[in-house]
Formats: C-alpha cells, structure tokens, sequence
C-alpha cells in the first residue's frame, strides 16, 4: 500500500542534529532525486536513537541496516551502494567492540539498546483500565504459580535469592524484609505499597500505577501469601488522581474475576486490598510515618526497632515495599531467581526506573540494568545536555542524595557505588545539572525542600535544616566566610548522626556533597564573593562596556528604578549600589554593551 | 464477567485472550484494522493528549477506516508527549512523539492511508521482556 518501498531514517535527537543530521538528509534526497528514486525511497527525520556516541545514525529500512558516524558527504555512497545495488556499506556499519568486526546483521545490534524493561514491561503497551490486556500478557500468572505450586518458604527464598533489593531507596533485601514478616507470628498482618511518592523531579510510582495497575495488585497478593497476610493497603498521595482512578478500575476488576477476594483460583487463599490517601507530606514516605499516618495519627516517624515486620499497622506485622519493588515480583517469580540475579551487578541485582529531568534532552523515564554508567544515562539514553551546554553535575536520589560531578561520570549505578560516591539511589530521581547551576543556590534549593518538610519531631532535623539553610543563604549573599563553610560541614556531619529519621539523617547530602566536588565554587562565593555561575544575584554586578555603549538610553528607560544615569549620545553609567540585579537593562541593549561581572 | 476459578481457567483466558481481537497487543486484527495507542499518563494529558486522542478516534471513524484507538500507560518519552503508537497490519508498530493535531492528521493521511513516514518517529531504544519465555 505504500508508495515507498524503502526509508531512510535520519536521527534527528538533539545530539545528532549538532552533528549534521540536516545537511545529511538534505544530500540523501539530492542523490535520490538526482538517480530518480525520490520517489520510491523516503528520507525522514526521527527522534533520538538512544545511541549519541556514535551519531549522526541513519537507519535503512525495511532491512533495519543501522548506519553509525554518518557524514553528509556520505549520502552519495548509501544512496549508490545500498539503495540502488543493495549492498551494505561495511565502513559505515558499527564496528563490534570485542573484536572490531562490522555488524551487519541488525539481530545483533540489540546492544545499543541500553534500557531493559522489566519493571516497565507493561507500560505504554497495554490499556491499563482493561484486566483482559494484563492477563493477555501473562499477568496473574505468577499469583497463579505461587498459589499452586509453592510454599510461602519457596516464595521467601525465591525472591530473597533473586538479590532484588527495595526500591524506594534504602536498598534493603526484600526476600529478608518478607521473611522477617512471616516469622513474626500474629492472627493479622498486613501488606502495604508505599506509594507516597514525593521526591522532586521522581515520577516512576506514579507512571507504573498509571500504566501498570494490576502487577503491583498482584505482587501484594504474592506477598500476602508469603507473609500470611490476607489484608493489603495502598497508600498513596492524593495529588495523584489518575493513579488512584486506575487502581480502584484495577481493583474491581480484579475482584469481579475472583483474583483479590475469597478463595482465589480455588487454593483457599484470601486476599483483599484497600486504598488509603496521604496528604502529600515528604516524611510519610518513611515506613514508620506512613504507617501513623495510615492510623489516623500525626504523620511523624519512631525509632526503628521495633521494625514494622514486628509491630506495624494496628502493632501487627506489617510489610512494607515501594511500587517499583512490587512491580518486579511477578517477572521474578515466572522468569525465576536466577534470570534476575544474572542483571546488574555483584551486590545490586536487577534492572532500575530512573526518571530524568533538568537539563537534559531527552527528559523522560528509563529502565536500565544496574551497573549502567551515568554516562550512558546522561549522554545516550538522555541525549546529552541541552543546548550543548557542558555537563556539571546530577543530582541523584532527590534532596536526600548528593550531587555527582564529572569524575562520577563512569561509576557504574548501583546501591553501593552511589553511596561510596556520597550519594544514594534513592527512588530514582536524576536531576542534571549544567554549567549555569549554583552549587549553592542548588545547596540551598534542596534544603527548602527539607526544611519545609521536616516534621519538626527531633531537633537536629527541626533546628539543625533550618540553620543550615540560614548558612547557605548568607553566603549567596555575600556574607559567608570560610569558617562559614566549615560550620556547613560539621553541622551536616551531627544532623546525619542524631536525626531521628531517613529524611533527617540524608537531608544534609546535597550540601556535603557539593562542598565536596565544588569546593572552589563555594570558597569564590565567601573569599571573592563572586558565583562563577552567574546566578547569585548579589554577587553579581551589572556594567555597561563604554566602548559599545551609543547612548542611546534605552536601559535608562527601561530600568525600574532608574540606577541607570547619561546624557543622550553619551555613555552610560550603572550605579551599583541602587540597581536591583533584574536584568531588564541587558536584555533591552542593542549593542551588546552590558555585562555580567 | 464470569470470575477465573483456577490456574487452568486463568491460562485458557490468557490464551484466547491473546489470540483475540483487539486485546493480544501486538497480534493483527482481522481484515485491515489500524491500531492506535495513546499514552495518557498524567504527563501525556496535560500535553494534549486527550485531545488527540479524540481526535483519532472520530477521524478514523469519518475518513471511514478501521482502527481500534486506546490508551495506554506512560511510554517514557516525556520530551516528546503526546506520544502515540501506531500499528499497520503485518507491520511492526511505530511510535510517533510531538503530536498535535496537524500531526495527527498528517499521520491520519500519510502513515495510516499510504504507509509513507512522517517527522516525529521515536526509535525504539529499549529491549522489554517476554514472562512466558
């Protein structure tokens, strides 16, 4: 039915276009119109192939033939070689990393493809108000194969060998967080989704409840069997409306086909789940603070033990995982411990959901095998930095983790190398950074978030961020010393000790690890009172270059409160001490006479 | 619906369903059904993707070709929303992102009628899993 009988895909992500992409498909259709064939043969721009490091990329379908470091000049050789006499161009092919063979068969050019969807695997492919299309892709099979074919023990140690560890960032074992819930004997327990998701810049809980219902309800029902617990709650914040829609839709479902409810496929096993709605407060995300909140008491944590596996929800055992946790149990339990133990590496097994944000091209949610490289987070899956701006740093694991620099760039991602590098998992948000960010406002910026968050329970937390924050806040003023930065240091090391909770114990991340890898940038803002990056408006001072000024007043005019002094024709003259650092002068100036000092 | 009352019951479900119509995701429909998928998670929706997604749905119906137009889940590619996917019978599916209705009506007209490419196509760059292998 098509005219065209072959494409040409040129990639047009944001990466490759700064290396040519326009000029290449210009030339293709060229030589194709100058054979004739601009007829049968399209050419067409797409979106980013994930695959930067070695673009421009032109794909040749239908043979699916991926062509890497494309030039414009080589437009006339695919054209005349592949095209019109259907040989591959081998110079072009991308050359095997082992042993420097060219690939040709496109089966084996799965690599490039970094991201694997395990957690993912139904989002984006399947309605998730419709149970028919969960279980046409094999959903509540699991709960299927544990019902009849296992012992709650069999279960326990399947996921405990699997390695899979929590995903809502404190990395604990699941399989031993669930054994310890078993062994814990009482007539009730309970299973609880933490869906309280409230890092900046983290959206994966959300995306998999929106898109993926049913494999969180089915894991919590595997989980219940295991445990002994025939109750499971939701919690999940109320400004998430679409995700609390779907599951009640999921949920009726699942109960009309007999999957949740009484004696489920006829084992005698009964599980039910009920929705319980957070107010959106950071510090509910913490086990024991979701779990008074959920009691109707005040959303505050207590001292770990006793666990929840020993005294949770109502003083019973409880067990508590996050949703992207959940969401793997199913592909764990039919795929077996082995298949997920084989993904990632020594001590963090499995694949992670990280949503990437900030300044970054391709912003969106990926799922990659533990062990990737930030590099190949950042600069292929993401696209690299927007603008072509130079990289300075990513923020992982929200206000809670630390800022990573360039020198992290090829750790590979896993629990334990984030934590050695001064930052954490976290639940996976990835914030980029460029070289126009403050490590200091950025500082400052994550503590808003804490200092507004903390539940003012214990004092290092309550007092301690808000100090911190005061810290901070003089010296993007101009106020700071070195001292000043030393008291940053030792007050970040005595919160993280005597907090009383997770949200305490890492609010001071961000701030200990940019003193860390941007200690020059601190100590120009307290010895120099300059911010290299421009953004601290009180460091900054706004002059007009004499040698470009004409006089032609327009700053003078636009200026709200008229700093700016000269006659017509003559230069002009900013004064310091009344302008307010708007800005509004340089962006008006025609002649490029204002700048930043 | 009729409740699922073992493993046996559940797997004969699963394999009707995927052999059905409309359901088994990426299996063809009969004759020349088109199928369209809209992400609307709740990044896709604030994109417009309601909108476009309506819009599939009573063009297809007046331009007099048969489709079968859902939604789905997120599809990651929030740099891009709203995001569609598009499957031409026999034919591997295609995910277009930026789409508004200009280009929903260019796909409508030049990918779904002629099979000719349009600007906006989202490589696949990602391997998923199949949990029956």
């Amino acid at each position: 039915m098509s005219k065209y009988s072959m494409h040409l895909l040129v990639c047009g992500g944001t990466s490759c276009h700064s290396s040519e992409s326009d000029a290449i498909v210009c030339n293709l259709r060229d030589e194709l119109e100058a054979k004739g064939l601009i007829e049968s043969v399209q050419v067409i721009l797409t979106g980013c192939f994930g695959f930067c490091e070695k673009g421009p990329i032109v794909k040749v379908m239908p043979d699916n033939t991926i062509y890497v470091q494309v030039k414009p000049e080589d437009a006339q050789t695919i054209v005349e070689e592949h095209v019109i006499k259907g040989r591959k161009v081998t110079r072009l092919l991308h050359k095997n990393p082992v042993n420097s063979e060219p690939i040709s068969d496109p089966g084996q050019m799965g690599f490039y493809k970094k991201q694997l969807r395990i957690v993912l695997r139904n989002c984006g492919f399947i309605n998730p108000e419709n149970i028919d299309e969960y279980i046409a892709r094999d959903g509540y099979q699991a709960l299927g194969k544990v019902l009849t074919e296992m012992t709650p023990e069999d279960v326990i140690k399947e996921v405990k060998d699997s390695g899979q560890r929590g995903r809502g960032g404190a990395g604990f074992s699941t399989g031993i967080k669930w054994e310890l819930a078993r062994k814990n004997k009482s007539d009730e327990k309970y299973v609880v989704c933490n869906a309280d998701e409230g890092d900046p810049g983290a959206f994966m809980d959300r995306s998999v409840l929106e898109g993926d219902p049913h494999s969180v309800l089915e894991a919590m029902a595997i989980c219940g069997y295991s445990i002994g617990a025939t109750n499971g709650l939701i919690y999940i914040r109320a400004e998430y409306p679409l995700a609390i829609e779907r599951l009640k839709i999921a949920l009726t479902q699942a109960r009309e086909y007999g999957l949740l409810g009484n004696n489920i496929l006829s084992t005698g096993f009964n599980f039910e789940i009920k929705l319980r709605y957070g107010a959106g407060a950071f510090v509910c995300g913490e086990e024991t603070a979701l779990i008074h909140s959920m009691e109707g008491l005040r959303g505050e944590p207590t001292v770990k033990p006793p666990f929840p596996a020993e005294s949770g929800y109502r003083n019973k055992p409880t067990n508590v995982n996050n949703v992207e946790t959940f969401a793997a149990i199913p592909a764990i339990i039919l795929k077996g411990a082995n298949w997920f133990s084989s993904i990632g590496t020594e001590k963090s097994k499995g694949t992670k959901v990280f949503a990437l944000a900030g300044k970054i091209n391709n912003v969106g949610l990926i799922e990659v095998p533990m062990g990737t490289t930030l590099r190949e987070v950042i600069f292929e899956i993401g696209g690299g930095i927007r603008e072509g701006k130079k990289f300075k740093g990513i923020q992982t694991g929200g206000p809670s983790g630390g800022c990573l620099s360039e020198k992290h760039l090829d750790t590979p991602i896993d629990f334990d190398n984030l934590i050695a590098a001064g930052s954490i998992m976290g639940s996976g948000a990835m914030i980029v950074l460029d070289q126009d960010d403050c490590m200091v406002s950025m500082a400052k910026f994550f503590l808003d978030f804490t200092v507004e968050e903390s539940c003012g329970k214990c004092a290092p937390c309550r007092i301690g961020n808000k100090r911190l924050h005061e810290l901070l806040g003089q010296i993007c003023e101009g106020k700071g010393t070195l001292e000043d930065l030393d008291r940053l240091k030792n007050m970040s090391v005595v919160i993280k000790d005597t907090a009383l909770c997770g949200l305490g114990q890492t609010s001071p991340n961000p701030v200990l690890s940019m003193l860390d890898n941007y200690y020059d940038e601190y100590v120009a803002h307290v010895t120099d009172k300059k911010c290299p990056a421009g953004q601290c408006r009180s460091l900054m001072e706004y002059i007009i270059n004499p040698e470009n000024c004409v006089g032609c007043t327009a700053c003078a005019r636009v200026c709200p409160v008229n700093a700016i002094s000269g006659e017509r024709k003559e230069v002009h003259l900013i004064d310091p001490s009344i302008c307010i650092k708007c800005g509004a002068c340089m962006e008006k100036c025609k002649f490029d006479a204002i700048y930043i000092n | 619906m009729s409740k699922i009352t073992s493993l046996a019951d559940l797997k004969k479900k699963r394999d009707e369903l995927k052999t059905g119509y409309g359901i088994g995701n990426n299996s063809d429909g009969p004759e020349n059904t088109v199928k369209v998928k809209v992400a609307l998670a709740t990044c896709g929706i604030a994109s417009g993707a309601k909108t476009v997604m309506e819009f599939f749905s009573e063009q297809l119906e007046r331009r007099n070709i048969a489709a079968v137009v859902t939604q789905t889940g997120c599809m990651g590619y929030c740099y891009a929303e709203p995001t569609i996917e598009v499957k031409l019978q026999g034919q591997d599916p295609v995910v277009f992102g930026f789409v508004d209705l200009k280009r929903a009506d260019q796909i409508i007209e030049k990918y779904i009628k002629t099979g000719e490419l349009v600007d906006g196509i989202i490589p696949v760059n990602y391997q998923t899993i199949d949990l029956n292998a």
